[in-house]
């Protein structure tokens, strides 16, 4: 026990003075943490809350048009900027190329007319289906309406393209309707659809209600805190191997490695000393990100990071994310060679494990041939066990059947550890 | 008590890979309390003998007995007889004499009374004391060897193997080490020493041996061999066995 209280006692000290080293596992992950979840914010808040700026060209003369112009404003989703009927498509593009806007939409001409005449036509069909006098529906071409033409810049991503789209149909169903149920009550009754019965069939749509799943009963939504800070502050354990990693090597090739095998003690108290000594610093670091998180982040117009209720929950699952990740350093540390090999591999092989483990975009959105690899990243299991926590509000014992494959691939990293120092004569 | 610190019989050593064997049937053996020097031109095998008799290599035929105990045992109690100093600086250069000292008196087997003893001791006579609290990484090369040496040395080893201890110093810090390496022995310590700094081989050793192409080609005390041979020096007794030609070690 001496041996190893004075080798951690050695490894502290030489970590507290490797500023660099400090600065890549505390410094670098903070800011990782604060960028990603600002940005994350920021596109949240863009969906939600701000308006993304759409430039109109309503070629139509019509007040059909005005209502859709009406119906878009109404999504609130977007800022409109009404340009001239007269400004052509180039002139259009070329404002997006200088950023002027994201979007940019186009009603033809005689939108209003063409949107009329399938009305007409939809209610001819109908009247003559109920075997009531609806006038000619043979006007095929009345049926057709000319494109709503939708720029978007390339930069935007298909997810929110897609949102806009889905905007954008929804109040086009909408103009759509209203004159199909004013053709259709005029063709009946001979007289205007009446505006309150207009109101009440057009604008009473059921409500959805949305409710986040959660184990115990808080039905907060999760914001951008809840889902960033847990990822990266994994990101950020692993990110010890730039540190661990690098150190062993540095250790082996230099010649204090050399003496250490001449001394009457096993090299493996120097590998547990490290693996307590890094424990703990991963252990400091998700305990200073979380922090930031509930304490800093809504000085920073970032929502506040929200505890799990089971805060022993959370101190095991971060001991084991932890451990995992020491473990992961070491095991890389014995094999490499040189300082570049483990700082070149130690962070590739992280970002890859970070990818595939669901990080940077969701296990669920990945390709089925993926869902058994992603088992294989010990940050899949870490995320999983800390989004049990933090987002679907559960304790310790809904999340151990994603602690316990951690626990495996730990040992197993560890198990190909010894065996390397054994291959290398290192113990 | 032994009264042979090394013995060393038909050791057989080839370095993985290669198929020419650099050690056959080699027999060394050093008295308790010798001065023991091993010398040879470059590549003649006299580091991978060093790191044979530490335990830093292994060897699959013969035996080396360190004060009669069997080091191919992998029984790292062995390892308390002796001391190393390498002749790279083995120590962590962000650590300060003493946090050294420290770590590697525990990992030597020393407990924190002993630790604090023999560290105050070692940095007063190695001239460290004004310095003991100060990263190492700030020190000259002297004192650097300086704190190899001690690191080496504190836990009082039986046998105390040098690999070059005084490469890159001044005048100064040679004649100390040396100094304290004699006082060392007269205490009880048996050194083996390698080094190409003949002039200080011959200041420092009692008994020697050459090694030229892993055979022991001469072994025996030092006035005893340069009677013999008719030298006046080291240097003329080494340049009269291993020749005047250049020797690349094998690559």
């Amino acid at each position: 026990m001496y041996k190893l209280g004075a080798t951690i006692i050695k490894d502290l000290r030489i970590l507290l003075r490797d500023k660099i080293g400090l600065t890549l596992m505390f410094g670098m992950p903070i800011l990782l943490v604060l960028v990603i979840t600002k940005i994350q914010n920021s596109t949240f808040e863009l969906v939600n809350k701000n308006k993304v700026v759409l430039l109109l060209a309503n070629r139509d003369t019509g007040k059909i048009s005005l209502e859709m112009i009406q119906a878009i404003d109404k999504i609130g989703m977007f800022k409109l900027t009404e340009v001239s009927k007269n400004t052509n498509d180039e002139q259009l593009t070329n404002r997006m190329h200088a950023k002027d806007a994201m979007l940019a939409l186009i009603l033809p001409q005689d939108f209003s007319a063409k949107i009329t005449a399938k009305a007409k036509n939809v209610t001819a069909k109908a009247m003559n289906s109920f075997g009531l006098e609806g006038g000619d529906t043979l006007n095929r071409k009345a049926g057709n309406t000319d494109p709503i033409i939708l720029y978007y810049h390339p930069i935007l991503q298909d997810a929110f393209r897609r949102s806009v789209q889905g905007a954008l149909h929804s109040a086009l169903q909408m103009v759509e309707s209203k004159q199909v149920l004013q053709q259709l009550y005029f063709s009946i009754n001979e007289k205007p659809l009446p505006v309150s019965m207009e109101n009440e069939l057009l604008n009473n749509q059921s409500p959805i209600n949305e409710v986040p799943v959660s184990r115990d009963g808080n039905r907060t939504v999760p914001n951008a805190s809840q889902h960033n800070v847990p990822a990266w502050t994994i990101f950020a354990m692993f990110f010890v191997v730039l540190s661990l990693g690098s150190g062993i090597v540095r250790e082996k090739l230099s010649g204090s490695f050399t003496r250490l095998k001449t001394l009457p003690t096993n090299y493996l108290v120097a590998l547990l000393s490290k693996q307590i000594t890094y424990l703990s610093v991963t252990m400091i670091q998700a305990t200073l990100i979380f922090a930031i998180g509930v304490w800093l982040f809504p000085y920073m117009n970032l929502p506040a990071l929200n505890l799990p209720e089971d805060l022993l929950g959370l101190f095991i699952v971060s001991f084991f994310c932890g451990w995992c990740a020491v473990s992961y350093a070491i095991c890389v540390g014995v094999f490499a060679e040189t300082q570049e090999q483990a700082n070149g591999f130690g962070a590739v092989s992280i970002v890859i494990l970070a990818a595939l483990g669901g990080l940077m975009v969701p296990a669920f959105a990945m390709p089925d041939s993926f869902q058994t690899i992603i088992k294989l990243s010990p940050l899949h299991w870490c995320l999983e066990a800390y989004y049990g926590l933090f987002l679907e509000g559960g304790k310790l014992s809904d999340v151990w059947m994603n602690i316990i494959p951690l626990i495996v691939i730990a040992v197993l990293i560890q198990l190909v550890t010894v065996w390397g120092l054994k291959r290398k004569k290192l113990i | 008590m032994n009264s042979l610190a090394v013995d060393i019989k038909n050791l057989c050593f080839t370095y993985p890979g290669q198929s020419a064997m650099l050690f056959s049937d080699l027999n060394l053996t050093v008295g308790a309390g010798e001065r023991f020097g091993l010398f040879g031109p470059n590549g003649a095998g006299k580091t991978t003998l060093m790191n044979l008799m530490t335990g830093l290599l292994s060897f699959e035929q013969g035996s080396i007995r360190l004060s009669g105990n069997e080091i191919k045992k992998k029984d790292k109690s062995i390892n308390k007889l002796f001391g190393f100093i390498p002749q790279d600086l083995s120590f962590y250069q962000e650590l300060t004499p003493v946090e050294n000292l420290a770590f590697f008196g525990a990992w030597s087997g020393l407990n924190s009374r002993e630790i604090k003893q023999r560290t105050d001791e070692l940095l007063d006579v190695l001239g460290l004391a004004d310095v003991r609290n100060k990263p190492v990484e700030k020190f000259s090369g002297g004192m650097k060897r300086r704190i190899n040496l001690a690191i080496g040395v504190i836990h009082q080893p039986k046998i105390l193997f040098l690999d070059e201890p005084t490469v890159g110093v001044d005048v100064q810090t040679r004649y100390a080490i040396i100094n304290y390496l004699k006082e060392l022995n007269k205490k009880g310590t048996t050194l083996i020493y390698t080094s190409h700094q003949l002039s200080e081989a011959e200041d420092l050793c009692n008994t020697i041996a050459l090694i030229d192409e892993g055979k022991i080609i001469v072994h025996n005390d030092l006035n005893t061999l340069l009677a013999e041979h008719g030298q006046n020096g080291l240097e003329g007794l080494f340049l009269n066995f291993t020749g005047k030609k250049y020797r690349n070690a094998d690559v």
